[in-house]
């Protein structure tokens, strides 16, 4: 059984690097709608995928986080994109692949991929 | 329906998150003696009326604003009917919900687990205010996360950390593999 001695050890590699972590209110974060809608059009993948390359790509200023329905089933999966200071992005029928050209265009290069937005796929 | 019952228990889970619960508990347990596979998802959330209780079986009905139906229990009732098993959500006003729900584990309608891994990953990872325990049985063999004891050693660092993040992957991969083998359900 894998243990969580593990984790002792990690905790004491972390706790010197804690002092430089951003606080939550200056993070940009990424929401992907988690009801029953979202599961069913794909959402679980889309999460993964964004909480998996914002770790991997070690983007310290981005959370992924959740939330329930927020009344447009038929645009699941959907991701918010929220960043301080900023108007909202609402991205729509989200996949993995998608999901992982909104983190290297919008977060990295910071540059809308309007193509994918709601504004601009259903005016 | 959703394709996988772990998509299901995702689903179940984010209920008890929305109920305002700060403890979630999911449970999968197998027993091929019995024929059985069963699902209990409980917190400590806000509970429910008994009004409320009696429609929530009703695909018509949902305590959300945004949209007027509410799938997500029916769903999971219907897939476990179909096999020849049970479903009953119990629930205390103001303290507690356990849904229950129970699956003839060969029956050819049963859906299959799925990436239940995955489910309990994202749940953690995405609600990292609130805990959860996860138990899996299968033949008497089990193993479980606990994120209350994973907090303890952790301290402020928060587990989407990467090497927090890796780490909660990992745990819950190997000691699948080792509960199961190469035996997926």
């Amino acid at each position: 059984m894998k243990s969580l001695d593990e984790l002792k050890a990690i905790r004491e590699a972390m706790q010197a690097q804690m002092g430089l972590r951003n606080e939550e209110g200056d993070k940009t974060r990424l929401v992907v709608g988690m009801a029953t809608c979202g599961i069913a059009s794909g959402a679980r993948p889309v999460l993964k995928v964004l909480s998996d390359t914002v770790m991997e790509r070690e983007l310290t200023n981005v959370m992924v986080t959740q939330t329930g329905c927020i009344g447009l089933c038929q645009y699941e999966p959907i991701v918010e994109v929220v960043e301080p200071g900023k108007d909202k992005v609402t991205y729509i029928k989200m996949t993995p692949e998608k999901a992982l050209e909104v983190i290297d265009q919008h977060i990295i290069r910071g540059q809308i991929v309007s193509k994918y937005t709601i504004s601009e796929t259903i005016g | 329906m959703l394709p996988e019952l772990s998509l299901n228990v995702l689903d179940i889970a984010n209920n008890s998150i929305r109920a305002g619960a700060d403890l979630v508990t999911i449970q999968v347990r197998i027993h091929k003696k019995e024929d059985l596979l069963s699902i209990k998802i409980s917190d400590n959330g806000c509970g429910m009326t008994k009004d409320q209780l009696s429609k929530v079986e009703d695909p018509f009905f949902t305590s959300r604003t945004t949209r007027d139906v509410g799938l997500g229990v029916p769903f999971l009732k219907q897939a476990a009917e179909i096999t020849g098993g049970s479903f009953e959500i119990k629930s205390i006003p103001g303290d507690a919900t356990t849904v229950n729900a129970s699956f003839g584990l060969t029956h050819i309608d049963r859906m299959p687990l799925g990436d239940i891994c995955s489910t309990i990953y994202t749940l953690v990872l995405a609600n990292p205010n609130i805990d959860f325990l996860y138990i899996n049985e299968y033949e008497g063999k089990e193993y479980q996360l606990d994120t209350r004891s994973f907090r303890q050693i952790l301290g402020d660092i928060p587990f989407d950390t990467p090497e927090v993040a890796r780490f909660i992957r990992k745990y819950l991969n190997e000691n699948h593999i080792e509960v199961y083998g190469n035996e997926s359900f």
